[in-house]
């Protein structure tokens, strides 16, 4: 029989928690230097011994259980529920032998719910160097639990922590504060309201909502009366306990802790001095800014190019493999065409992220929250923005995430509903073929008028974004204060294989997040336009063969011209002629709409639709091009003229089209709510934009 | 004794008092409290956020928030 314990990895920000777990289970994970890098739960399972395997949870980085951030109500959600399969057997408390005395801060109010606890103090292999010395046995009996030293880097300790580990049981649970110090009478009465229980942990209930509210919670049986103190009387009460907690601390710590301090923070005033300084500061930070977007832009286009080239000759290679017939086609052009659009995208996320990651590891993107802060805030943003808000020039599903870890709701929300007007790559092929229909390839004074556009909608997405930010900040009411406090990590050389792993990671879950809704929108889109209602649509070979039957057409053109005929009259094809009356004051046609429509899962679609719809061959860029230009009202003039296309650009600058971002938006804000005002804002903003541009230019 | 936004660069201080109805708890669990060394490291532009060492911990925070916390410069030796 197999014995399996639940472990939970519990810590403050960067002090080894995942570190641990990869020397735990071998499975690698993403380390880093940016306070609140884990952002979701990691599990893996290590067998201890012959009998005992544990599953080991890597949580989120926490100062403290009052949680006053979504990646630190993770943590509190998780150890006041019995009853989640991951409640943990044992916790497994990861401080920083050099940050001990914040760190053990954390591990009484853990130790004060009554799990087993353990401490381990990691980063052993810097004791040497920065003087410290400490009396292990004393501190376990101060602690009343069993403490390993480790450090990740040399491998030390992680088989003691196994031993500890099978013998959890032996662990003491005896709770370390006393919570009637804090307030002699509350406590009282509420341990005489529910007796049997602990103290710490109803406590913990009742002020979690005092901090943050999320996420369902266990209902303690009537702690009404227990809040109707007020909520600053209740915070005054956490704050004692805080208080409480560092004395003992400290207490513990005297009798258990040497350090010969001999300050070695050279490093970090030395470059403090240039990279927060009020004018290079900025300037460093726009300089890396710029070498980030050539990166995504340029030097991504080559494997981009290859990509897609790729995927359209696969497609073409199982059509000729496979009989011919509607599973080929589900194939070909369903499947095989939508993971081409999720792949394309990987180049671009790669870099971004691997430029993100080394700023990360290095402790440089917390001094970039620093510069920007109080720019951002002006607009209801946070200095933590920034990430989020680069980010959103790849891709706004990863931006998204990224705003978990900035602790105002306020600016968390603004963030996230504002991210989706950056402009993201999927944009990008849909400017490519507009700009190159529509703008002149000239130069004025060496600039390129084409060049000049691209920039230009680059800005304007960023521009939408800052003033729809700073409506959102006059709009909404903020529950409560704002609770800016960043931590400025030491500077440290990035390890490349920790980079590697995040790149890997973050591209690996784009890939899955937003691979799942473009595939399944990609099949759906081939069935609405390879299905049709009616006569016309199963009858379309007889009715166009004969139609052109005095015409002498070759095979291709005729089959063409059939593609075209049951496009017209499939399912989207009609959805698309229903829409024609509201998008004709912007200058589109029913076959644009088609194009509009089947976007709204993916913007990237578009082209491949309007591929379709002309009836040529995906990859051939310039014959859709060619076809694009030759297409005519009905008037005879051009279809893709400068006002529509200027209408179309601004259209995608700023409508909401993209299914996945959506989905995240409603994941990550707990509720529709958010994601149907973005939806329906975005595309009330783009409509109104594109249909000036178009009657002001036409 | 003076709030801690007008403290100088450079500048070493003693954490005196900190008015707990405006500060946020997470402040005071990374070491802000009274009896403990502060020392202001650097300003961003228009003196806002400050980026402080407490006790032991480097960190950024924002005026609104330091105009809370009393502070004793100490005397330079
Ligand atoms: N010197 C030394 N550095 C370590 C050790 N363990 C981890 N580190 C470094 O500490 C930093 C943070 O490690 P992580 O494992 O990401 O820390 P974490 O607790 O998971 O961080 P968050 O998930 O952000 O809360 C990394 O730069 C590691 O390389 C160790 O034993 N010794
Ligand atoms: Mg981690």
């Amino acid at each position: 029989m197999i014995k399996n314990i639940n472990v939970a990895l519990i810590g403050n920000p960067n002090t080894g928690k995942t570190s641990v777990f990869n020397a735990l289970t071998g499975l690698n994970q993403k380390v880093g230097n940016y306070p609140g890098i884990t952002v979701e739960k990691k599990q893996g399972s290590c067998r201890l011994d012959r009998i005992t395997k544990a599953r080991i949870l890597d949580l989120p980085g926490t100062y403290s259980l009052n949680a006053s951030s979504m990646d630190e109500s993770v943590v509190v959600e998780l150890l006041l529920n019995k009853n989640d399969p991951d409640f943990p057997d044992v916790a497994v408390v990861v401080t920083d032998v050099e940050n001990l005395k914040r760190n053990l801060l954390l591990f009484t109010q853990i130790k004060d719910l009554e799990i087993p606890t353990v401490l381990v103090i990691n980063m052993s292999d810097q004791m040497q160097r920065k003087g410290i010395k400490i009396d292990i046995e004393k501190l376990e009996e101060k602690l009343i639990t069993s403490v390993v030293l480790v450090s990740t880097r040399q491998n030390s300790g992680v088989e003691k922590l196994k031993q500890i580990l099978i013998d959890y049981r032996s662990i003491s649970t005896l709770p370390i504060l006393d919570p009637t110090t804090i307030d002699q009478d509350y406590f009282e009465n509420l341990g005489k309201a529910f007796p049997n229980q602990s103290l710490y942990k109803l406590w913990l209930v009742i002020t979690q909502d005092v901090n943050f509210t999320k996420l369902e919670r266990q209902k303690v049986p009537d702690s009404t009366q227990f809040k109707t103190q007020s909520q600053s009387y209740l915070k005054k009460l956490q704050q004692r306990e805080t208080i409480k907690r560092y004395q003992s601390i400290n207490q513990i710590l005297k009798e258990t802790y040497r350090v010969n301090r001999e300050e070695a923070t050279d490093l970090r005033s030395k470059l403090d001095n240039l990279l927060i300084h009020k004018f290079w500061g900025y300037v460093i930070f726009f300089m890396i800014l710029l070498i980030i977007f050539q990166a995504i832009f340029d030097w991504s286009s080559v494997p981009m190019d290859f990509i897609d080239s790729s995927f359209a000759r696969m497609s073409e290679w199982i059509k000729t493999q496979m009989p011919a017939g509607i599973l080929t086609d589900l194939i070909a052009e369903g499947v095989v065409s939508g993971l081409g659009g999720i792949v394309i995208f990987i180049p671009q996320i790669a870099f971004l992220f691997l430029f993100i990651s080394i700023l990360e590891e290095t402790g440089y993107m917390s001094r970039v929250v620093f510069l920007m802060d109080r720019g951002l805030r002006k607009f209801g943003l946070s200095g933590k923005s920034v990430v989020p808000l680069i980010s959103g020039t790849a891709c706004a599903i990863p931006a998204v995430m990224a705003t978990r870890n900035i602790e105002n709701w306020k600016e968390r929300l603004i963030t996230i509903l504002v991210v989706p007007f950056t402009t993201c790559s999927a944009r990008l092929p849909v400017y490519m073929i507009l700009i190159s229909l529509v703008i002149p390839n000239d130069r004025l004074l060496g600039i390129n008028y084409q060049g000049l556009t691209l920039m230009g909608l680059y800005l304007i997405g960023f521009l939408m974004a800052i003033v729809s930010a700073s409506i959102l900040n006059r709009l909404l009411k903020s529950p409560n204060k704002s609770y800016f406090v960043v931590e400025m990590p030491n500077y440290k050389l990035p390890l490349l294989k920790n980079v590697a792993i995040t790149v890997w990671e973050k591209t690996r879950s784009f890939v899955v997040e937003a691979g799942k809704i473009i595939l399944a929108i990609s099949i759906l889109l081939w069935f609405m336009a390879s299905f049709g209602p009616g006569e016309k649509f199963s009858n379309a070979e007889q009715i166009i063969t004969q139609q052109y039957s005095n015409e002498a057409l070759n095979d291709l053109e005729l089959e063409n011209k059939i593609a075209s005929f049951k496009l017209e009259n499939s399912y989207i094809g009609i959805l698309g002629k229903t829409i024609e009356p509201i998008i004709l004051p912007l200058g589109y046609d029913w076959k644009i709409g088609i194009a509009l429509i089947s976007s709204f899962a993916a913007r990237e679609v578009f082209v491949g639709t309007l591929a379709t719809i002309y009836s040529v061959e995906r990859d051939a860029e310039e014959t859709i091009k060619t076809r694009m230009a030759g297409e005519t009202r009905s008037d005879g003039s051009r279809l893709f003229n400068l006002p529509t296309g200027i209408s179309l650009m601004l259209f995608y600058a700023f409508a909401m089209q993209c299914m996945s971002t959506l989905a995240i938006v409603k994941k990550e804000t707990n509720s529709w709510k958010w994601p149907g005002i973005q939806l329906f804002s975005m595309t009330i903003i783009a409509y109104l934009s594109a249909l000036m541009a178009y009657q002001i230019l036409k | 004794m003076f709030p801690l936004d007008q403290l100088a660069i450079g500048q070493k201080a003693i954490i005196e008092s900190i008015e707990t109805d405006f500060l946020p708890l997470k402040l005071i669990e990374m070491g802000c409290l009274p009896g403990n060394e502060i020392s202001l490291l650097h300003l961003a532009p228009f003196r806002d956020p400050l980026y402080l060492k407490i006790d032991e911990a480097h960190l950024a925070i924002r005026k609104d928030v330091a105009r809370y916390i009393m502070v004793k410069p100490l005397m330079d030796d």
